[in-house]
């Protein structure tokens, strides 16, 4: 048991040196990958997956950022291969306007409804004579 | 009267929302349609001292079959490629992916090979350059070595006969 545990420590140092390899860089490339979705498992970023792909691609980011290239270099290569579908906040192009756009136009569109609908609402009509004593009888 | 423009509205949402559920989020858009495919060379599965390019196959019509023997819904596409190869239609050239010799030879006796070269990308890089993100994905490239077509999951023999023969029938006729 204790030796079980010694090794786990050695593993959790081993691991822990190795991500203090360069901390910038691991920095830069989380970063990045916390950008890009995994297309495996459509929800999530390729920083949060754990799926062999989501591995791949952390290496390629890490590749190439060692090689110098940018951050927008490593964002073009992803969508050169994935589509914009790959960005986990879509770009606001021509086909994506309704997207960006849609949920403020909706709401524009229920304020307006909603201010036009109060303003309409006439004020309650006088009541005659006859109508005052049934309420003030039904009061009582 | 209003009653009716609500009534409209909440049926107008009920069919939006109906197609959405009905689109597939797996079937993301290839943007390397109509691009060219992009270049590589691998050593080939069963001849590692032999490679494989896509400029080989400049000049065809050809299909690009992505497969891996871990991956159980090859082996579910698996007659279907293999019928696709047996017509004689296109060549039919696989891509290994994230494989090992060992388990992708095997793989091959037992359920047939149907390709006319297998390229062996263990790394699954050339994979990425392709856009590869579930296997199985099967590309079509034209005579001047553009994608024409990309299919991601397993080949159904619907897919094959209402889209992968006709494109390639027409691809084969034009140019």
């Amino acid at each position: 048991m204790a030796r079980l545990f010694l090794v786990s420590l050695l593993f959790v140092l081993a691991f822990q040196a190795r991500g203090q390899e360069d901390p910038a860089l691991e920095r830069r490339v989380m970063a990045l990958a916390h950008e890009l979705r995994c297309l495996v498992c459509q929800n999530q970023t390729i920083a949060d997956s754990n799926a062999a792909l989501a591995q791949d691609l952390r290496n390629q980011i890490r590749e190439q950022l060692k090689a110098g290239k940018s951050e927008r270099d490593v964002i073009d290569f992803m969508v050169a291969r994935y589509g914009d579908f790959v960005l986990y906040r879509p770009p606001f192009k021509a086909t994506t306007v309704a997207l960006w756009t849609g949920p403020f136009v909706l709401l524009a569109l229920g304020v307006w409804l909603l201010v036009r609908r109060v303003r309409k609402k006439a004020p309650a009509p006088e009541l005659t004579e006859a109508e005052r004593r049934r309420a003030a009888q039904l009061l009582e | 009267m209003r009653f009716w423009l609500v009534i409209a509205g909440f049926l107008a949402l009920v069919a939006l929302l109906a197609v959405g559920l009905r689109l597939d989020p797996r079937e993301v858009p290839s943007p390397l349609i109509g691009k060219p495919a992009p270049a590589f060379e691998l050593p080939l599965l069963e001849q590692p001292d032999k490679t494989f390019s896509e400029k080989d196959m400049l000049g065809k019509v050809w299909v690009m079959n992505v497969w891996a023997s871990w991956c159980p819904p090859c082996l579910v596409e698996h007659p279907v490629v293999s019928e696709l190869a047996r017509s004689g239609i296109a060549p039919v050239v696989g891509l290994n992916y994230k494989d090992a010799r060992e388990d992708a030879l095997p793989w091959l006796k037992r359920n047939g090979d149907p390709f006319k070269v297998i390229a062996f990308d263990a790394a699954g890089r050339i994979a990425i350059d392709y856009g590869v993100y579930g296997v199985p994905e099967t590309y079509v490239i034209d005579r001047k070595g553009i994608i024409r077509y990309k299919r991601v999951g397993p080949l159904t023999p619907e897919i094959t006969q209402k889209k992968l023969r006709p494109l390639i029938e027409e691809l084969a006729k034009g140019g």
